[in-house]
């Protein structure tokens, strides 16, 4: 559904992306790991058109959005929850969910599978996440980090993505909440949505995902499934900062 | 005391011009973070294309409509094949808004010549009201009230509409905007427009008072940046409240200290600065 093919990103002369090739499978979580600064945000960035590749292709359900501007590849159903939350301070949580919401009606890409499901709407986020419920009428600067997080994620949804890309997360997060946002993961995999999951938080990510594609220095050194990253030990150690100890457990 | 009534009156009848002209300046920078220095130049336009179409078709309204939708296309053309291909780059924008500035005046003095003129009053306002001693140009009031319910429909629209959540949201984070689903160009094009379109709606209000003249455009700049710079860049809050502690400093400073004008302009401009260097409203 998503494949991305030697994809070179730059801010000004510094190339970031230099040859990134990787794939999210439809209606799975696929992982990108990687330490920090090796580009994770770049990719997302330029698959969500904020900072386009120069050189490359990025092909979503047969329609290449390498060079679309962002509200447009938005409007193709790849719904972005970026690291560091990115929360609009002067909006309140209903607004954020206002702007952002689009109903899933009429749309191209959407097979046939998902036309069942029910969309995600203001009254749905609210029964999944009632703490945004009570804090409806807040200011998105008078929200914790943990609702500003919640909210982030909300704020993907109500577009009805049919690829949601995460950015981090979990960052900062209470083990609490690092595990609620697995489950909603899981959960949202159910529905049938595709989701591109970039983690440093290795062990939450090998939990979660289906596929893992490990990065470093802006390119892919390794895809597989979860259970073969972790056998590799050097791959590990090497990209991951992970102890050579089983069972896993991430540091970041 | 009827003495400082009427001048805190006339303070406040500047002070609702001032807004007109300076919350259209605000908004550009807040969505746009454009220092537009050819806002003076919507303003001039506003009063010359009002004049000339006054003096054909004898109807005020006609003339405050024709200059509204026209100075709007003129900003839209300037934001649409001009300023965007500078897009966040704010100095070669606002160099560009200075270039047509000169554009603009120069080409004024072309069509219109730099004779001075007053644009009529509305007939129904042309007298004064009067309560016991205080008399007072009911057309100034008018101005008065015409800029309250501006205020008041601009604050509606951005406070409490979808239309408005998407302003705040494109001024909060442009980016996150963007990858929400906002056209932000549209946004920051209808942005330019209205600000335009308010700066002409401000001159044609002051029209039958202020009138037009040869270098109108500037005369008027430094007092709507000092009021946008007291209330904060991109506050229409700020705006508001700047455009009345300018509009009654500048009135009662020239009124009483007239070789100081200059001086009570903008002292109080660098006191805000000094305490609050965002201004009253304004954000880092
Ligand atoms: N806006 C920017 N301008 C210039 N360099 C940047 C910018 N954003 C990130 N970088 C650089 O690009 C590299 C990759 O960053 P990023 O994609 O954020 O990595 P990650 O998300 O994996 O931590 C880093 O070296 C970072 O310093
Ligand atoms: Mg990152």
């Amino acid at each position: 559904m998503l494949n991305v093919l030697d994809l070179h990103t730059y801010y000004g002369d510094s190339h970031v992306l230099q040859g990134v090739t990787m794939h999210v499978d439809s209606g799975r979580v696929t992982a990108v790991l990687g330490r920090n600064g090796v580009g994770k945000t770049t990719l997302c960035r330029s698959l969500v058109g904020l900072t386009p590749a120069r050189a490359g292709r990025i092909v979503f359900n047969d329609t290449e959005i390498t060079r679309l501007p962002p509200h447009q590849i938005c409007g193709l159903r790849i719904s972005l929850v970026p690291q560091g939350r990115r929360i609009f301070r002067s909006l309140t949580v209903e607004e954020h969910l206002a702007i952002a919401g689009r109903t899933r009606g009429s749309l191209a890409g959407v097979s046939e599978k998902r036309e069942h499901r029910p969309g995600w709407d203001v009254r749905k986020v609210y029964d999944v996440f009632p703490r945004l419920s009570e804090r409806r009428g807040h200011r998105g600067d008078e929200l914790s980090g943990g609702e500003q997080q919640m909210l982030a994620i909300a704020r993907a949804l109500v577009a009805n993505p049919v690829l949601l890309v995460m950015d981090e997360p979990t960052e900062g997060l209470a083990p609490m909440l690092v595990a609620e946002v697995g489950k909603l993961i899981r959960r949202l995999k159910d529905e049938g949505t595709s989701i591109l999951l970039v983690e440093q938080n290795a062990s939450f990510a090998v939990k979660t995902a289906d596929y893992v594609h490990v990065m470093s220095k802006g390119r892919i050194v390794h895809s597989s499934e979860p259970a073969a990253l972790w056998a590799n030990g050097d791959i590990r150690t090497q990209f991951l900062g992970v102890p050579r100890v089983d069972p896993p457990v991430a540091r970041d | 005391m009827i003495y400082i009534i009427t001048q805190f009156l006339n303070g406040l009848f500047s002070a609702a011009l001032l807004f007109l002209i300076a919350g259209g300046l605000t908004l550009v920078f807040g969505v746009m973070r454009i220092v537009n220095i050819a806002h003076g130049s919507f303003y001039m336009l506003g009063v010359y294309v009002a004049y000339t179409v006054i003096a054909r078709t004898d109807s005020l309204l006609l003339g405050t409509i024709a200059a509204v939708l026209l100075v709007a296309a003129v900003g839209l053309a300037v934001e649409r094949l001009f300023l965007r291909r500078f897009a966040s780059r704010p100095l070669p924008q606002m160099m560009m808004t200075m270039g047509f500035a000169l554009v603009f005046r120069d080409a004024a003095f072309m069509i219109w010549g730099g004779d001075p003129f007053t644009l009529p009053y509305p007939a129904l306002l042309a007298g004064s009201v009067e309560t016991r001693d205080i008399v007072f140009p009911a057309y100034r009031l008018f101005v008065m009230l015409v800029a309250a319910v501006v205020g008041l429909l601009l604050w509606v629209l951005n406070e409490h509409t979808l239309i408005g959540a998407k302003l705040r949201a494109t001024v909060d984070d442009p980016e996150m905007a963007a990858a929400t689903g906002i056209n932000v160009a549209l946004v920051s094009g209808g942005v330019f427009a209205a600000g335009a379109a308010l700066a002409a709606f401000g001159g044609v209000m002051g029209g039958p008072i202020l009138g037009g003249y040869a270098g109108m455009d500037l005369d008027l700049l430094p007092l709507a940046f000092v009021v946008v710079i007291i209330g904060g860049m991109g506050s229409l809050k700020g705006a508001l409240v700047g455009s009345i502690a300018v509009g009654l400093i500048d009135n009662f400073g020239k009124a009483l200290v007239p070789e100081l004008s200059y001086f009570t302009l903008f002292a109080p401009m660098v006191i805000v600065l000094a305490i609050k260097p965002t201004g009253l409203y304004g954000r880092g």
